[in-house]
């Protein structure tokens, strides 16, 4: 049997480690084959970039060699994937092989597109890339003092994000004493300031009391650089010195020019995660269309279901779990507190008053994803 | 006749049904619609107050069976 793994960050590369756990003697013995395709020889742990944004983690800590990061009888090919031939049961990449597969995980990921609101490229910063969030450190450093304005888009990975940042930049020009001289404004899509409601409840008045204002229902429609406004959909518009922006993403390119899900986000059944219509290809991260949060967590969790559900087709012929669409995520309420939202299709979250505990819990999660990306935790 | 295109927020708390919905707007043309399932009545109740402030058309709101079915109209 052959596994063909198209993507190497968060939830290919546990997916991947998953299955050579449980069928190590299947591929010692050639009964099952595992290759692994990917775009980068190095793999980045994503949620560090928000440290980076603010100085608090420098780019060569977000990084590991893909290569060691997986178990051994996985074959690694840094060589991105170009045309998904699914009736074929074949994937050709870039340098012109072709993979054949009996099973078949996408895990491609999704990238911010700034470039489709006119005028946010160029006039705000970002943290969703190195670059961008080496470069937004350089701007909040270089800051003496003025208006600083959060934009969203939607859809976008870790919806904890926003608040984040935003709580992160307040206790940063606090610690550098120019508190007094920097005004921050929140702007949220929605009618309230978190997409959870439990969580919107305690954000506002968290604001409130640290003298963030914000303004909801505002879905960014077009940034002025030159008058340094941004204005809404809704017809409102809120002025900046400062503009930061997380921008709306999409599935990758290959997919849309594979014609495999619009916008890049697969057509995935949200409880077997195969591709709808498709019984040997599955699904899982930031590239489905499932309507739950894009987060590492959402792929680390799908990872496990499919891990099990293809060794039991290997062992058994059949899926033996359905996933049930769990999420946990902290979110970071400051430099020093903490708290965390878990949820699935049938039980909303119910994130308590943040803590110190929780911030140290997440600060190590920095160091021990490495472990976790192995399979190790 | 204009598409109309199904989206299955049911079960969904974060992003939730209205962000599916701001994201689903993006994938649609002008004049085409929206249905969007959201088994959480709150959302459903969300979804038409933002239409309204996005100067789209809520064309309507339907229970069956504990999941509310709210049908939008992309305006501009
Ligand atoms: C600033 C920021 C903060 C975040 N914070 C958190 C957080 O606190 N908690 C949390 O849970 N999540 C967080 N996330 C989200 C998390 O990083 C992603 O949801 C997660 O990485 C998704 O995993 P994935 O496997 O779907 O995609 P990715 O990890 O992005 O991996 C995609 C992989 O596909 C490869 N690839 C791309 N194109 C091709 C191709 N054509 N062929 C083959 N391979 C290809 C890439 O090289 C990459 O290895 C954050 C993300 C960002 C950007």
């Amino acid at each position: 049997m052959k596994i063909l793994i198209v993507g190497g960050g968060m939830g290919g590369t546990i997916l991947a480690n998953n299955l050579a756990r449980r069928l190590t003697t299947e591929l010692r013995s050639g009964k099952v084959r595992m290759t692994m395709l990917t775009a980068s020889d190095r793999h980045m742990y994503q949620p560090g970039l928000l440290y980076l944004a603010i100085g608090r983690m420098t780019p060569e800590e977000l990084y590991r060699d893909q290569a060691s990061l997986l178990e051994p009888g996985i074959d690694l090919h840094v060589d991105p994937a170009e045309e998904f031939r699914l009736d074929k049961n074949e994937v050709k990449t870039k340098s012109g092989k072709v993979h054949g597969y009996d099973v078949l995980a996408i895990a491609t990921g999704a990238r911010p597109t700034p470039e489709e609101i006119p005028g946010l490229a160029e006039n705000s910063e970002q943290f969703y890339t190195e670059e961008t969030a080496v470069r937004m450190f350089k701007r909040l450093q270089a800051f003496q003092g003025g208006k600083i304005v959060v934009a969203m888009g939607v859809p976008h990975k870790c919806p904890m994000a926003p608040l984040e940042i935003i709580f992160m930049m307040h206790d940063y020009f606090r610690d550098r004493g120019i508190l007094d001289k920097v005004k921050l404004h929140y702007t949220y899509p929605i009618g309230r300031v978190h997409t959870l409601e439990n969580v919107a409840k305690w954000a506002a008045p968290e604001m409130d009391r640290l003298g963030i204002t914000y303004e909801t229902m505002f879905n960014v429609k077009e940034v002025d650089g030159a008058k340094k406004v941004v204005r809404s959909e809704e017809g409102s518009e809120t002025d900046y010195d400062l503009l930061v922006s997380i921008p709306a993403h999409r599935g990758m390119e290959v997919i849309e020019k594979n014609n495999l899900g619009q916008r890049g986000w697969i057509p995935t059944h949200r409880h077997t995660l195969n591709m709808e219509g498709r019984s040997n290809v599955f699904v899982l991260g930031d590239t489905t269309n499932l309507p739950i949060s894009k987060a590492g967590s959402t792929a680390h969790f799908e990872a496990e279901v499919i891990g099990e559900n293809i060794a039991a087709l290997v062992r058994l012929g059949a899926p033996v779990r359905e996933y049930d669409g769990k999420v946990f995520c902290f979110i970071e309420a400051g430099k020093d507190r903490a708290t965390y939202a878990m949820f699935d299709y049938q039980n909303p979250p119910q994130p308590r008053a943040p803590t110190r505990a929780v911030h140290w819990f997440k600060v190590a999660y920095n160091k021990l994803y490495w472990a976790s990306a192995r399979g190790l935790l | 006749m204009a598409n109309r295109k199904t989206i299955d927020a049911r079960g969904s708390f974060c992003p939730g049904p209205l962000m599916e919905l701001i994201a689903g707007m993006k994938m649609i043309a002008i004049g085409d619609e929206i249905e969007i399932l959201s088994s959480d009545k709150g959302s459903a109740n969300e979804i038409p107050e933002w239409l309204r402030k996005a100067k789209h058309e809520h064309l309507g709101t339907e229970e069956k069976d504990g999941v509310w079915h709210v049908l939008a109209r992309k305006t501009h």
